[in-house]
């Protein structure tokens, strides 16, 4: 504090204009809430690698089934229970064809006289597993963005009209919801796809039938949340109409938990399909699902492990990338999280 | 008097996403005993960061001492490991937070919370300790302490909360309280009997109290000293009269100014332009200069010192220099000035005009 | 409190009306007909058996007798264990699903609240990125899918541990329980991390500090009981996982439990053992969820559930 004065040079202490509407300019350049989620999500290292994985697996699940020439469907006895054999890989030893037969090492190709790759072998009907393999991510993937989408409207129309509205339709809709929500979601699938004729419709259905409830909920509570707080009363005071309130002042602030509920969504419908099918009452053969092909691999695991090795590896990355996704999507647009 | 804390050239810096903000870049003052020093600042000057640094209550993963130190009791308060500064924390430093709200463990009760400091830093039975809890909720003005001393936050109000917060902060008989805007987040006349509380208490206990806040008003009733902070930085620190009567630096200018009086009938309340420096990249100069009228170029290039104004008042403003023009301040400081002997407008004659 | 309490019991005989008038006619619908693996029976000895079972009254009857009954907590005779009541199948099936259930439960719970312990206080370390990690494995993997993996590793290639079946005593019950466990574990994991990092940055947080108190102290006196609280809620989800999982991990470990049978019952149109496990679940996950809400507004001194929550 005691220093010393020294001596300036004298026009260093000129007065200057200091224009104050410089002060008022905003230094960061300013985000849109999605712009600035996106910046949150990129740093999210886990939440991008799964969605290259994910979009991998897409593209896999579309093309893979025409990738090695064979036919999924098509049954070649002669060819039945080939181990892996995969060009180029099987040169380090592993994929390359060699199975047990009565436990020993055998190279199988070779016994059988196959002169074919099956790059992740066959099963005991002969049919190529990893085209079979991506056919059933396919369907999985199909049933499980299905029922989503499903939940999707069901449940934003359900909640949105129940909250916005409140009153008396939000109580009768609620107390429908209460007494559904009581419902374990697992009765529910098993009962309704024991009803309907087996197939992906009927997967697709029982799992909807509930399953837009916990959407309908969550939407429900953030317009609660919204709609009385001042902005939204700021817009009515000036006389903006409901579907322009929904529109621009609600739906942007519901947009992300939407959004994040969606992500978790998927992998549950994901889930079920698997479930239903690995117990026997979802798809039946010879379609080919996920949930199928583990059901077929666990009934052969003892001597041909593959059979079930490649279809949890899918089912897995797959759960995992949701899940993920769905975490970083979390976090990017939780507007609590922002430092 | 004399100094229990001092705090020399101390600088501490947040890791942030966005690189180095620095909250706190050469702070400089003494707390003596007895006293109420007051610090006062907009939003972000550091005010907060500030006191949560001599209680090291700052996250160690992200913020970082990095320079200066605070001595208290002999010992550099920056330096000492977590184990020691446990011992300080609640038995000699205390402090009291903004939100009553929030600021108490729902889920324990607060006799319990009161007991806490007492059963840590003193060898005491816990039946002596209860008696001490229930002794401080008498104190503070919670009526019935007997019986509410089992019960949980949620079952007092606000005011009742700041109160048994005050009771904890106070439990060990602290040298140095600190108040982070005590009474902010509670109502006007609820203000009133927290700031009579906080007085009544320090004539009792003789403790020194720092107190940080953005209310002029609360600084006039409560204050001895005064510290304005902007940027980051302490830009004047003196008595109260000398701060409210005789202020030298163009933002306590500004803040005097933009605090609304009853005697005087302006039109339009003063702002004062533009918002607070971004700490990621401080200015170069003086903070304040891009929102000051009474910008020299020098304040563009170099910062200012600590020019003296009297044994107790300095500012750290360049039109302090003996070099630099005389300014006019702003007719109400002016007014202000009129009645502060000392001061180059004082009117021996003349009181308020 | 008595009058939610009243409303909220209300509200779960009505959910089980519900469902078990839903089940009844669901089942009447199936294809196939639950005397169809009798097919082997004439005409005449066919009449005898539906009489038997009550089968040939028209619907209406017959769903008045069923709730008759239910209101008893008759659940009804099997038809593909012949004359057995649905209610001895269940009881006779319960303890294994039983010991299983809670197993999982407790060791899912306990180690589910360490790791997410361990996350949150080192968080953005290594031990927080592992647990996370690790968390995301027990939602994410399908328990079926674990279970096997698990029977073909531990059991069948290293011989571990019993490959299946009940009959190995507590060895048995291991691996199990352990596929099962992953659901609660993953989920009390994470759970407990986000909650203890969110009470970890709060205001009575930071004030504890300023009183001196240290670390273990903080994590354990303050933080610990704020953020184990709200974990109660998380359990009506764990214990339909469990239901669910228990469906496809009895069958893969060949364990003669509630899940195993109800499978089974349903490849052989047992409508009575369905609708009655049907039931039985319904009642227990219904239960769960109310015991959760009531538990929850005891313990926590903050909620009151006249407030109306979100």
């Amino acid at each position: 504090m005691k220093k010393d004065i020294e001596k300036l040079p004298q026009d260093q202490f000129e007065r200057i204009e200091i224009d104050s509407s410089h002060a008022e300019r905003i230094e960061k350049p300013s985000l849109s809430f999605w712009q600035d989620a996106w910046l949150r999500l990129r740093k999210n290292k886990a939440a991008i690698v799964s969605m290259v994985v994910l979009v991998l697996l897409v593209i896999m699940a579309l093309v893979g089934p025409h990738l090695n020439g064979h036919d999924g469907a098509a049954q070649n006895l002669r060819h039945a229970n080939l181990p892996p054999k995969m060009p180029g890989i099987e040169k380090l030893g592993i994929m390359d064809g060699v199975g047990n037969l009565s436990g020993e090492k055998v190279d199988l190709y070779a016994m059988k006289k196959v002169d074919e790759y099956y790059w992740f072998g066959t099963d005991g009907l002969g049919r190529d597993l990893f085209t079979r393999l991506w056919e059933g991510t396919q369907i999985s993937l199909l049933i499980a963005f299905v029922a989503a989408l499903i939940d999707l409207v069901i449940g934003v129309l359900y909640g949105g009209i129940s909250g916005y509205f409140g009153g008396r339709t939000d109580d009768v809709m609620q107390r429908i919801v209460e007494i559904l929500i009581g419902i374990p979601t697992l009765i529910v699938v098993i009962l309704m796809i024991m009803v309907m004729e087996p197939g992906i419709g009927a997967i697709i259905i029982a799992i909807s039938i509930t399953g837009w409830i916990g959407m309908s909920r969550i939407v429900r509570a953030q317009i609660l949340k919204y709609k009385n707080q001042e902005f939204v009363l700021a817009a009515r005071t000036l006389g903006t109409n409901d579907s322009r309130i929904i529109g621009k002042h609600l739906m942007p602030n519901v947009l992300g938990i939407i959004v994040i509920n969606t992500m978790f969504t998927i992998p549950n419908a994901i889930f079920f399909e698997a479930f239903l099918s690995f117990i026997g009452i979802g798809l039946q053969p010879p379609a080919a699902s996920l949930g199928t092909l583990i059901n077929d691999g666990f009934k052969v695991m003892e001597f041909q492990p593959y059979v079930l090795l490649f279809p949890c590896i899918v089912i897995s990355v797959l759960m995992i990338a949701f899940n993920l996704i769905g975490d970083g999507l979390r976090d990017a647009l939780d507007p609590k999280m922002k430092d | 008097m004399s100094k229990i804390l001092q705090v020399k050239d101390l600088e501490l810096s947040f890791h942030t996403f966005a690189g180095e903000v620095k909250a706190i870049r050469g702070v400089n003052f003494d707390l003596n005993k007895g006293e109420t020093l007051a610090i006062v600042g907009e939003s972000g000057s550091g005010k907060s960061v500030t006191t949560k640094s001599i209680m090291r209550l700052l996250p160690e993963s992200s913020s970082e001492f990095k320079n200066g130190e605070i001595l208290f009791d002999g010992k550099d308060l920056t330096k000492l490991p977590e184990r020691e500064m446990q011992k300080i924390r609640g038995k000699d430093i205390s402090m009291i937070f903004q939100d009553p709200m929030t600021s108490l463990n729902p889920t324990m009760t607060i006799g319990k919370q009161i007991m806490e400091p007492i059963l840590k830093h003193q060898k005491v039975s816990k039946a002596k300790a209860r008696k001490v809890a229930i002794e401080l909720l008498n104190m503070v003005g919670i009526p019935n302490a007997e019986n509410r001393y089992k019960m949980y936050p949620h079952q007092f109000s606000g005011g009742q909360r700041q109160r048994i917060v005050i009771a904890t902060a106070l439990a060990c008989n602290p040298q140095i309280l600190i108040a982070d805007e005590p009474t902010t987040a509670l109502d006007v006349t609820i203000q009133a009997q927290i700031l009579e509380l906080m007085k009544d208490i320090q004539k009792k206990i003789d403790t020194s109290i720092i107190f940080i806040t953005h209310d002029l008003g609360v600084v006039a009733n409560v204050a001895d000293r005064v510290a304005v902070m902007y940027g980051g930085m302490i830009v004047e620190i003196g008595t109260v009269d000398e701060i409210f009567y005789n202020p030298q630096h163009p933002y306590t200018w500004g803040l005097l100014s933009s605090m609304p009086s009853m005697d005087v009938n302006e039109e339009k309340l003063y702002a004062i332009p533009g918002t607070p420096p971004d700490l990621l990249n401080p200015p170069k100069g003086d903070a304040f200069a891009l929102r000051s009228e009474y910008a020299l170029k020098i304040d563009m290039e170099q910062p200012p010192p600590f020019f003296r104004v009297s044994d107790t008042h300095y500012a750290a403003t360049w039109l302090l220099h003996p070099q630099a023009p005389q300014v006019e301040p702003p007719s109400g400081i002016i007014e202000r000035m009129r009645t502060f002997p000392g001061s180059r407008y004082y009117e021996a004659t003349g009181g308020r005009a | 409190m008595v009058k939610y309490v009243g409303k909220r019991i209300i509200y779960m005989f009505i959910t089980m009306f519900l469902i078990a008038t839903a089940t009844f006619f669901l089942m009447q619908t199936l294809p196939g007909s639950p005397i169809s693996s009798y097919n082997k029976l004439n005409d005449n000895q066919k009449a005898i058996v539906e009489k038997k079972y009550g089968i040939d009254k028209p619907k209406p009857v017959q769903y008045a007798i069923y709730m008759k009954n239910l209101a008893k907590g008759d659940l009804g005779t099997s038809f593909a264990f012949k004359g057995k009541s649905v209610n001895d199948l269940l009881a006779s099936r319960i303890k294994p699903s039983f010991i299983l259930g809670a197993q999982a439960m407790v060791f899912g719970t306990i180690i589910g609240i360490l790791l997410g312990m361990i996350a949150a206080l080192k968080q953005n370390t290594f031990w927080d990125y592992g647990s996370t990690f690790f968390a995301i494995l027990g939602i994410s993997i399908p328990s079926f899918v674990f279970a096997t993996l698990l029977q073909y590793f531990v059991a069948s290639q290293w011989h571990l541990l019993p490959v299946g079946l009940w009959n190995d005593g507590w060895k048995s019950s291991i691996l199990p329980s352990i596929a099962l466990a992953m659901g609660p574990l993953a989920l009390s994991a994470r759970f407990i991390r986000t909650e203890m990092i969110e009470v970890m940055g709060s205001d009575y947080i930071t004030l504890a500090k300023a009183k001196g108190a240290n670390g273990f102290e903080i994590a354990f006196k303050h933080a610990f009981r704020n953020a184990l609280i709200p974990l109660i809620t998380v359990l009506g989800p764990v214990a339909a996982g469990l239901v669910t999982g228990s469906l496809v991990v009895e069958q893969i470990f060949a364990i003669p439990g509630i899940g195993e049978q109800f499978v089974s019952s349903i490849m052989v149109n047992d409508f009575a053992t369905i609708m009655g496990t049907t039931l039985f679940f319904s009642a227990f996950l219904i239960v769960v969820i109310f015991i959760v809400d009531i538990l929850y507004g005891v313990i926590d001194p903050r909620i009151r559930l006249s407030g109306g929550k979100a």
